[in-house]
């Protein structure tokens, strides 16, 4: 069965049916998933679905663990939410069972997707599957270990600050962020509500197109969500003649590692050689990303996660035996240290009094980025950056020093703050250990740039084989 | 003691007679088992996302409209934060700085603002109290959880506790008309809070205020307003201050006690909701609006008054839907004149009971003096348990009017034949009595005589 799983999810839709059936590939995954000893899934099926007509031929789906699935634990990586099987299932994941893609498994995360290295899970850490001493990033690091591991052909994620993207960087797959409303958010359990974004994580371009086009839609359940404007295409660029790539100053100079940086170069040179133009553009409000998505990330989150009190569903601590301590200890036991640490923050910044100084100042600066990305695609197709500014790093190395954490997200928040796409390719290795290269486009541009990515893919020919085996 | 004058904005939030929640598509409840009309979203289950229910919107447009508020363009949803567990979402999606209408008039109290939000579920507190306090356990029923709100702020413009009730009374009437909600206070389809505080009689500054939340009768409102004015003069008259605090009337004891002062007051940590997208008023919206509106009552009172009823008349029955609709229906159905119908139906409970073409006949026979008023009450009577036509039950019944002539004059002599004593006051010229002789006749004709008649032939009779 080796064969199956060397096999991306577009080429095994061709076989099915021939050189297998559905329910042989499923099992093919479903024994590899079943034996992970990455930590990448929290929940593995017992037996294949029945067999689906859908387009994709029942390629199985990792999910992570924040969608829900009704029956199916769903806790988002969160002691608090122990035991919780939803009545309900998200739209995405519906909408990708009716294509042909069923569930497989659930899979790590960081504890309600707050996190870069998947170390902040109840389930505990995920491994990378290039360096099992290393972190796969977060905070959707079971799927992207799962992808790059063989465990599952495909795998969806959530991207707030760039958590479908770092994950995909940092274990050497390709990982999507849509456009905000692209996809439904309807059962998504929310960390931020106006950043939080479904996307695909997948082995390479052509299984991303294939995924994203039976995710997208107007859910009447999601009122943020739109029809995705245009047609859906496959991506199949050979060149890049007359596409113009902005360099932004601001997210490829300090902080960036050399290796990192080495290979970001490498491919803008052969990007150059497929006949795009590279030029310098400015994102002045760009370094001004972190402090704004960190004020609204948990101002929102704060939010989000006040109606975990142990009573309706999930873990429920009994405390002293009166109401006040039953919630005291429920989220006191339930929240890990990360989580309490946006909800202080998000709860601080909401105060009456420092409303205008926190969250209506980040609003601002969320708005500044956004007009720096209209102007810059004024002149520019893409806008490109590495995608992470280091490769995967050890176990343990960040978890004492949060502002060292956030950091990783330095080249992925402005993208979500401003509602953008924005795609991440391996673009090769440094230190023997996989690098991102982002392209960011407009809204709405998803097709163009997993057609430009693509061109890139092919140029790169970046060689994943080894982890899979 | 100087005198004081009260100065009283009041808060009032109406359940919206939609069919389906405020945010999701649960049908609202009347009574169900509990726990039986909830879903993800109206649960607040994570993951579960709210949708804004057009029809509620376009109750809160009409609403705006009757009260003649601007309306706003675009208008937000935000998150008003509080955790208790009548809140499954731990925060209540509100309207803040940007509500559907601003501003308005409903007679001669100004409106500061209409919003929507989504009503709380409901607990229920086991024990004797059935407060909060002192109870074994409390359950919360989750049916009433997401039912659309509208609330409704005055400006301070109410000046007593008897001004308030009345104003209170002429929303509800008016939002009755609009068809947009029960207003039911028993049932909490309509609840009012008062914001009240006094000030020296001619003073413009307001005073400190507190706020009298959830009363739940006009009766209570006016009760609990009064306890509250007395309150605080008697707070100020003693040299104090009075504090900012919410305050609990309690009608059985009449007393007000405090659920929280200005220091415990929430923190609400308002900010925009980012699972909804902002109301944009299109212009359809606003001519479906336009198009529901019905004909309110002030306009209604205005219109019977100039049609020739007394401004009473035309005030109950503008205020009353239901007198008011009956009026219109026997006046379009037959021809008695608009004055003395609306006289039927004000006075005579048994009218409302009885078919509209039957009562205008009623009232018309009346009118032509075919038959007498008090037979006339007799026919409605009748027309109201039996219903059946009008002129059958005169005939049937023998109540045609008698003649003035020969019939009635031998019962009219009868009478004052029977009562000499008072027949001698009316000869003295004292008329007072003469209420006997005519009770009298009307005994003996089992009111078919005309009160009018009979006064006649006493004069007549005794030279008068």
């Amino acid at each position: 069965m080796a064969a199956i799983v060397d096999l991306t999810a577009a080429q095994a839709i061709e076989r099915v049916g021939t050189d297998f059936s559905a329910a042989e590939l499923f099992e093919a995954y479903r024994e590899r998933a079943a034996a992970d000893d990455l930590n990448a899934f929290t929940w593995v099926a017992e037996e294949a679905p029945a067999a689906s007509d859908g387009p994709l031929t029942g390629v199985p789906l990792g999910v992570k663990d924040l969608f829900c699935t009704e029956g199916v634990p769903s806790q988002a990586g969160s002691r608090i939410l122990e035991g919780y099987r939803p009545p309900y299932t998200a739209t995405v994941v519906e909408q990708l069972a009716a294509a042909g893609a069923p569930l497989l498994g659930k899979t790590n995360q960081d504890e309600f997707a707050m996190g870069s290295s998947n170390e902040n899970s109840a389930y505990g850490p995920v491994l990378n599957p290039w360096d099992r001493t290393r972190v796969p990033g977060g905070s959707s690091g079971g799927s992207a270990a799962a992808v790059a591991a063989g465990l599952v052909p495909w795998a969806l994620g959530t991207d707030t600050g760039g958590s479908i993207r770092q994950p995909a960087a940092l274990c050497g797959i390709v990982g999507m962020k849509p456009t905000y409303g692209a996809v439904s958010r309807y059962g998504m359990i929310a960390f931020a509500s106006s950043l939080d974004q479904a996307g695909p994580l997948t082995r390479d371009v052509t299984d991303c197109a294939l995924l994203f086009r039976h995710m997208t839609g107007d859910d009447p359940r999601d009122s943020t969500s739109l029809a995705f404007p245009g047609e859906a295409t496959m991506p199949s660029a050979e060149r890049l003649d007359g596409i113009r790539l902005g360099v932004p100053e601001e997210l490829t100079g300090e902080g960036i590692e050399a290796g990192v940086l080495a290979s970001f170069n490498e491919t803008l040179k052969k990007a150059e050689q497929l006949g795009a133009v590279i030029e310098p553009c400015r994102l002045p409000h760009a370094p001004h990303g972190l402090s704004a998505y960190y004020v609204i990330a948990p101002a929102e989150a704060s939010a989000n996660l006040a109606r975990f009190d142990g009573v309706r569903y999930g873990m429920r601590k009994d405390g002293a035996g009166d109401l006040i301590s039953m919630y005291t200890d429920t989220r006191h036991d339930g929240f890990g240290a990360e989580v309490k640490r946006r909800i202080l923050i998000g709860t601080y910044a909401l105060s009456s009094g420092y409303y205008d100084a926190y969250y209506g100042r980040a609003q601002q600066v969320r708005t500044k980025i956004a007009d720096d990305f209209r102007e810059a695609f004024a002149k520019f197709d893409f806008v490109v950056t590495p995608t992470s500014p280091g490769v995967a790093f050890a176990l343990g190395a960040k978890t004492a020093d949060p502002l060292a954490m956030y950091l990783n997200d330095y080249c992925t928040v402005p993208m979500p703050l401003a509602g953008i796409p924005a795609i991440s390719i391996p673009s090769g290795l440094s230190e023997g250990l996989p690098v991102g290269f982002q392209l960011a486009g407009p809204a709405f541009s998803e097709y163009r740039m997993m057609d430009a990515a693509y061109a890139l893919e092919q140029a790169i020919a970046f060689d994943g084989s080894a982890v899979r085996a | 003691m100087p005198s004081y004058e009260p100065v009283i904005g009041l808060e009032i939030h109406v359940q919206l007679a939609t069919r389906t929640k405020m945010f999701c598509g649960c049908e609202l409840s009347f009574g169900e088992e509990p726990n039986t009309r909830c879903c993800p979203v109206c649960l607040g289950l994570p993951g579960a996302l709210p949708v804004t229910n057009t029809e509620a919107i376009h109750y809160g447009l009409m609403i705006g409209m009757a009260l003649g508020s601007e309306i706003a363009p675009t208008s937000i949803f935000h998150r008003k934060q509080y955790f208790y567990p009548d809140s499954p979402k731990a925060y209540q999606i509100s309207q803040y700085d940007q509500p559907l209408n601003l501003g308005g008039r409903l007679g001669d109290v100004r409106i500061h603002r209409v919003h929507l939000e989504e009503d709380a579920a409901k607990l229920i507190h086991a024990g004797a109290s059935g407060r909060i306090h002192g109870s074994d356990a409390s359950v919360v029923d989750f049916n009433r959880c997401g039912t659309p709100l509208v609330e409704i702020v005055s400006e301070p413009d109410v000046r007593s506790a008897e001004q308030a009730r009345e104003w209170l009374q002429l929303l509800r009437v008016t939002l009755r008309q609009l068809g947009v909600s029960d207003v039911n206070m028993e049932e909490g389809s309509l609840r009012c809070d008062a914001n009240v505080s006094i000030r020296p009689s001619g003073a413009t500054e307001l005073g400190t205020k507190t706020e009298l939340k959830n009363m739940n009768s006009f009766r209570f409102i006016e009760r609990g307003i009064n306890a509250e004015i007395a309150r605080q003069t008697a707070v100020v008259g003693g040299g104090g201050e009075v504090t900012q605090e919410t305050l609990h009337f309690d009608p059985r004891t009449e007393r007000i006690t405090s659920l929280r002062s200005k220091e415990e007051a929430h923190d609400y940590r308002y900010f925009p909701e980012p699972d909804l997208v902002p109301i944009a008023i299109t212009e359809e919206m606003l001519e479906r609006a336009r198009a529901a509106m019905p004909e309110l009552p002030a306009a209604r009172a205005e219109r019977l008054e100039a049609a020739g009823l007394a401004s009473d008349s035309a005030q109950l029955l503008a205020f009353r839907q239901e007198l008011g609709d009956h009026f219109e229906a026997a006046l379009a159905a037959g021809e008695a004149t608009p004055a003395s119908l609306a006289n039927w139906i004000v006075n005579e409970e048994a009218a409302l009971r009885v078919e509209p073409a039957a009562l205008a006949t009623v009232v018309m026979m009346v009118e032509a003096r075919e038959v007498s008023r008090e037979s006339g009450v007799q026919v409605l009577a009748k027309l109201a348990t039996d219903g059946g036509d009008p002129r059958a039950i005169v005939e049937s019944e023998g109540l045609a009017a008698m003649g003035e002539g020969d019939e009635l004059a031998p019962i009219v002599a009868a009478a004052l034949e029977a009562n000499p004593d008072v027949a001698e006051k009316l000869r003295g010229g004292d008329m007072k009595p003469v209420g006997v002789i005519v009770g009298h006749v009307m005994k003996e004709t089992r009111g078919r005589a005309d009160g009018k008649d009979v006064t006649r032939l006493v004069r007549e009779q005794l030279g008068l």
